[in-house]
């Protein structure tokens, strides 16, 4: 009996010790270089152990059940100000976090509408939702002056009419589509009035038999593989594509463009959860990222622009030089921001989204 | 003392497996949704009476209200029925020529019938993606051979669907009528030759009334999951092929709406579970009848 209650003790010991060597990073697919991961565990002797998703959903439904056993989590913004309204993050403990200071204070300010005075949360990436084409083929299907940079190209029933056959993809995300068509009809992108998001539910409809799919991830590789020539989807993801097909050389050439009528400006924000195993380890991961030339290797490698000043020096020209990643004034000026929904306007906005996709 | 344990045993296993769980699922379905973790009220926290008192049937009566949900239910028993019978009709003729075949082939039939269990379900159906899709195998082997002049779109509709189901369930279906059919006695169709029966007639009067209760089986094992299936329709079907399975992921992850996922888990229990119930106690009926 003692001998049982000793190795019971024991592999209590153990797997407590485990956890203890352990951080658990939920965080987007294709978002990250994986050499850091491996830095990581060189230069804390920590396990690292890092899942993907592609969806806010599927991350806030983690997050609400409570135990998800992560200890780093990537919502954006929205969806992070919404968490932490419900008690899903702990506050950030600023002095376990050295590298804090290489913050971007232009970024901050925006990111502190979603988490006051940043207290839950460290900026990871940001970017815009655009437009991403095949040039080639576009031009080939439109003509020379095809609208590649202007949500005509997307909304248009005419000419997705034509850009069907080569293939469309929109991103399975109502919070970013639906932004999108109420600043295509002049709307307030960010409004919450049921009767003016009513209004973006035809223009979607009306161009809904010319998609060929909705997913938030998959666009990556059919744009670079040449499947489809049109993506409604996230910034540094179409510009990974465009890098893929390059380096397959494959005569594919990928463009992505902020649309001219306006962008959704988003925020992908590091937060560690309420219940997170490991906090002390959590701690160390974000001050991982917070480090000058890790965040710009990130960005180097995922063409996103991030929340940290001083990682800019040790950026790519590709990357810093890119108006696409980083705007320039005049873009930044024609950028706009949303809110989260309140939850009865979150079920008409779910089921307008159902409506479109099933047409039911 | 004995007997009380031997009869507990399937009791307990009902109520720590189906009855405690579709309690839960059946109180959140009662409750209101909340920015909370979890995420809906009230919960066991407030109180045993906070917690009774604040229930109502009101997330149900929202089904009734909006007409997907109907839409969803009538189009999943659809799907589940025209599979059901699909598999029956690919799965009989694989389970008679097994129960048909020399002795010492029957291991390795049933073995070559369970193989594909080897395999994760979710690669397996992932698969089809790879042979179904506009440059899939198919495609490419239809092309190849002629048949067609342009690849066909079977990903991303309703016939994948129906595909990667009878795929997926082929086995649940063989396996119950293989067992009716092995210890079908031979002697019997024998007996019907000699009385005058055609081979089809012997086969329509003796082989499949005595394979009923296979095919029976055979039938519920393939419909009651198809009823319900997410990976499939998520994988294969289209953004136009409406099931209950995905109308439930919806609800619980785009809507992070609990208490009305659980509405329309619990309905999706009762479309199960009376037809079942109702069907059993005919056979009752009929086995006491026959006595």
């Amino acid at each position: 009996m003692k001998k049982m209650m000793l190795s019971t003790v024991a592999i209590v010991a153990l797997t407590g010790a485990a956890m203890a060597d352990e951080v658990r990073v939920y965080n987007w697919s294709d978002y990250i270089d994986e050499e850091l991961l491996t830095k990581f565990e060189e230069e804390t002797g920590l396990k690292l152990i890092y899942d993907v998703f592609d969806s806010n959903e599927v991350l806030e439904t983690k997050m609400l059940a409570g135990s998800s056993g992560y200890d780093v989590v990537v919502p954006s913004g929205t969806f992070l100000q919404r968490q932490i309204s419900a008690g899903a993050f702990q506050k950030l403990d600023t002095s376990k976090l050295s590298n804090a200071g290489n913050l971007w204070d232009v970024v901050e300010a925006r990111t502190a509408q979603y988490d006051p005075d940043n207290a839950y949360s460290i900026n990871y990436m940001w970017g815009t939702t655009g437009i991403g084409v095949n040039v080639g083929k576009v031009q080939e299907i439109l003509g020379a002056d095809a609208p590649m940079g202007s949500l005509d190209l997307i909304f248009d029933p005419a000419n997705m009419e034509k850009l069907q056959a080569c293939g469309v993809h929109f991103l399975d995300a109502p919070t970013e589509m639906i932004p999108a068509a109420l600043k295509y009809i002049g709307e307030d992108p960010d409004s919450h009035d049921p009767d003016v998001l009513a209004k973006a539910e035809p223009i979607m409809s009306a161009v809904r038999p010319y998609v060929q799919k909705f997913h938030n991830s998959e666009y990556i590789n059919a744009l670079a593989n040449g499947d489809i020539c049109v993506a409604f989807g996230w910034s540094g993801d179409i510009l990974q594509a465009r890098d893929r097909a390059a380096e397959a050389e494959n005569g594919v050439e990928v463009a992505y463009n902020a649309p001219s009528e306006g962008a959704l400006m988003w925020f992908d924000q590091m937060a560690i959860p309420v219940d997170a195993p490991n906090p002390e380890g959590a701690h160390m991961f974000l001050n991982f990222i917070l480090d000058a030339q890790n965040m710009a290797q990130a960005s180097n490698y995922v063409y996103y622009a991030n929340g940290n000043i001083a990682s800019q020096e040790f950026l790519v020209e590709d990357v810093i030089g890119d108006p696409a990643i980083y705007p320039d004034a005049a873009t930044l000026e024609n950028l706009y921001t949303t809110t989260p929904y309140p939850a009865r306007v979150q079920r008409t906005v779910t089921r307008m989204w159902t409506k479109v996709k099933s047409g039911t | 003392m004995r007997r009380a344990v031997l009869i507990a045993v399937p009791y307990v296993w009902l109520l720590a497996l189906f009855l405690i769980p579709f309690a839960v699922v059946f109180k959140i379905s009662l409750s209101d949704i909340a920015l909370a973790i979890p995420p809906y009220t009230p919960t066991a926290k407030d109180g045993i009476w906070a917690m009774l008192s604040q229930l109502d049937f009101e997330n149900f009566v929202f089904l009734t209200e909006d007409d997907l949900y109907w839409k969803a239910y009538l189009s999943s028993l659809q799907i589940a029925f025209i599979s059901t019978v699909l598999t029956l009709l690919v799965g009989y003729p694989m389970a008679y020529a097994m129960a048909r075949a020399p002795e010492q082939w029957r291991a390795t039939l049933l073995m070559l019938v369970i193989l594909p269990f080897w395999t994760s379900f979710l690669i397996r159906v992932y698969a089809w993606v790879g042979i179904l899709s506009g440059e899939g195998f198919l495609n490419q082997f239809l092309l190849w051979i002629g048949i067609i002049d342009a690849p066909l779109t079977i990903l991303n509709t309703n016939t994948a669907v129906y595909i990667g189901i009878v795929y997926t369930y082929l086995p649940f279906m063989i396996l119950p009528i293989y067992s009716a059919l092995d210890r079908l006695d031979g002697s019997l169709i024998e007996a019907a030759e000699d009385l005058g029966c055609s081979r089809l007639k012997a086969f329509w009067l003796v082989t499949i009334p005595l394979s009923r209760n296979g095919i029976i089986a055979g039938c519920f094992l393939v419909f009651i999951p198809a009823l319900g299936e997410f990976v499939i329709p998520s994988l294969l079907g289209g953004s136009g092929t409406l099931m209950i399975g995905k109308v439930l992921f919806e609800e619980f992850f785009s809507n992070r709406d609990w208490p009305v996922a659980s509405a329309v888990a619990v309905i999706l229990l009762l479309i199960l579970i009376i037809p079942i119930v109702l069907f059993q106690r005919n056979e009752q009926r009929q086995a006491e009848a026959e006595q």
